[in-house]
């Protein structure tokens, strides 16, 4: 009788939580999954035809190929271990000076990822600004390094690395909060017991003595690092204010998702890609626990 | 002892041997926040100093026209600026406060009871720590479409208060609370209604100060929902107006003052509460870790 009322509450407790996670988060990744193996317009019901979305993506889709697939990877593979490395280092180093000048600086630090979303949009379309009057012009102006205003935002050459220094300025968030944090929380004893074990310089301190002894904070670090990479796919659409982006320049996979889904009304094909997304995502936070985990 | 270097981490006092360390990181807390000091002033610029050549990083003659004209200009198109930002503060402070008591009572029972499931449901919260939701944006559309959803109130609440890393951080933080504590409150015939408003809420509150500020910025800089599950104006968020402004005025100079006014005010809050909580945030983020 007892055991039967403990198991009542927990499910009261956890009811919520469970049904909202479920309906929206879990079911729509399951119905992502079910809808990329149909055609589907959103009008008519969906049909379905196999793996096709998928052949058609890896074979047709030549925006797909040729654009989205190495803007992605170049974005994420600078974006993602780039701002993390950045924060582990920054971390580290507040880890080395008194407490208050380090509330000061690493809110500072911090500040940016704060202001996530599109928020900020406005103060990097006036510094990019493609008049005279925008800021990073009119500074190469000034210095007479350029003779004409460049369209910043607007040309393919330089979108994608503007892209990536927007995205770098917000990567110190919640994980390298965490991290901090770790840093803070080891044992001055592990430290000691190393030097006697002949650590002899601080990088050899961090490699064998900071990182282990806070692998979890840094497996939350990196799966934080993963996710916000692959979030921010929204930037280029935002900076350059169209999808699809200048030349397809900025296109990343959520952008093509978005392509597809709301502006072309091919769901089962956008729902194929959102499939291949998360998968690129799981297989990168793979990567990070198989570094990071501890084992038993 | 220069081999014992390494116990210099979180040090008392200033030593000569941190200069190395203020050099290369007060430099980058410059460049990290000069975007942020530029709109501060971009805000306050008026029109002369806006479309001054060559732009000015700081104000000359601070003045609050920015504000004004923010506040009119939402006016012109029907639904008053007041109205968006009546709405988002709304949503802002009942999306965080269900996203507390949601995530707190699953981490209450995922933490400290034992059942069948516990672990499988941890893990897959777990794996969806990595979760976008910008990949599924589109069965999110059709679910809450069938929720009959879409122009409701309630479709900028429901959607968010499942936050897996909230969950997760909360879990973590209550699974050093002593099993001894609850069992001796058990003991004394307490039911978990109990339990958890006397000895788990009050002894987790850094862990729930994160949680509160992660809830607020995925709220409040939400645009998500207003922009695809909304029609009706009078029910969209600040944060959407906000990003209207950007893409209607974001390349011509002369509205960035507006906008850079707007940006202040959404980005305002979030430093703000940072601020006060930033040492539960660091208690609850030592524990952080993915195990």
């Amino acid at each position: 009788m007892n055991k039967k009322n403990i198991d009542y509450n927990t499910w009261v407790f956890l009811g919520p939580y469970i049904l909202l996670f479920l309906i929206f988060i879990i079911v729509p990744v399951l119905i992502a999954i079910g809808l990329s193996f149909t055609y589907f317009n959103s009008i008519e019901f969906p049909k379905f035809i196999g793996l096709k979305n998928y052949v058609s993506l890896l074979t047709q889709d030549a925006v797909f190929m040729q654009n989205v697939v190495p803007n992605t990877l170049k974005f994420s593979l600078i974006v993602g271990p780039g701002g993390y490395i950045l924060s582990f280092l920054m971390a580290w180093m507040l880890a080395q000076i008194p407490h208050k000048p380090r509330t000061v600086l690493a809110l500072i630090l911090y500040s940016p990822s704060m202001t996530a979303g599109v928020a900020m949009t406005v103060l990097w379309t006036v510094i990019f600004s493609g008049d005279a009057s925008g800021y990073l012009n009119g500074f190469l102006l000034n210095l007479n390094l350029i003779s004409e205003p460049i369209q910043w935002l607007q040309s393919p050459e330089y979108l994608m690395t503007i892209m990536i220094i927007v995205t770098l300025w917000t990567s110190m968030g919640v994980g390298f909060l965490a991290m901090l944090s770790g840093i803070l929380n080891i044992n001055p004893e592990i430290y000691e017991a190393g030097y006697i074990d002949g650590i002899k310089n601080r990088f050899q301190e961090i490699i064998y003595i900071t990182i282990p002894s806070m692998k979890p904070q840094m497996l939350f670090g990196a799966v934080m690092a993963v996710v916000n990479t692959f979030q921010a796919g929204a930037i280029g659409v935002a900076l350059s204010g169209t999808n699809p982006t200048p030349q397809n320049a900025g296109q990343l996979m959520v952008n093509h998702i978005d392509d597809y889904g709301f502006i072309r009304y091919e769901m089962g094909y956008a729902a194929a890609i959102s499939v291949v997304l998360l998968l690129v995502v799981y297989l990168f936070s793979k990567v990070a626990r198989k570094l990071f985990e501890e084992k038993d | 002892m220069a081999s014992f270097q390494g116990t210099q981490i979180n040090p008392k006092k200033f030593h000569k041997s941190q200069i190395k360390f203020y050099l290369i990181l007060i430099p980058m807390a410059i460049l990290m926040g000069s975007p942020i000091i530029y709109i501060f002033n971009h805000a306050f610029k008026p029109i002369d100093e806006l479309f001054a050549f060559p732009p000015r990083f700081f104000v000359q003659k601070p003045t609050i026209q920015n504000f004004l004209n923010l506040l009119e200009s939402g006016n012109v198109g029907g639904t008053p600026i007041t109205r968006y930002f009546f709405n988002s503060i709304v949503v802002t402070i009942v999306v965080v406060v269900l996203i507390i008591l949601i995530s707190t009572m699953a981490g209450y029972v995922l933490s400290k009871k034992q059942f069948k499931l516990k672990n499988t449901i941890f893990e897959v919260n777990t794996l969806a720590l990595m979760f976008v939701p910008a990949a599924v944006a589109i069965p999110r559309y059709i679910i809450i479409e069938k929720l009959h959803l879409i122009n409701t109130f309630t479709v900028h609440i429901l959607p968010l208060l499942a936050l897996p890393v909230g969950l997760f951080l909360v879990k973590q933080f209550i699974d050093q609370i002593p099993n001894e504590l609850l069992e001796a409150a058990r003991m004394d015939g307490a039911s978990d209604f109990q339990i958890f408003f006397r000895i788990i809420i009050p002894n987790i509150k850094p862990a729930i100060a994160t949680v509160a500020i992660l809830a607020f910025q995925v709220v409040w800089n939400n645009i998500e929902t207003s922009d695809l599950y909304v029609n009706n104006e009078g029910i969209k968020t600040f944060a959407f107006y906000m990003s209207t402004l950007t893409t209607a005025n974001g390349n011509t100079v002369a509205g960035t003052g507006l906008t850079a006014a707007a940006s202040l005010i959404m980005f305002i809050p979030n430093l703000i509460i940072f601020i006060f909580m930033q040492k539960q945030v660091m208690d609850t983020m030592a524990h952080s870790g993915i195990k």
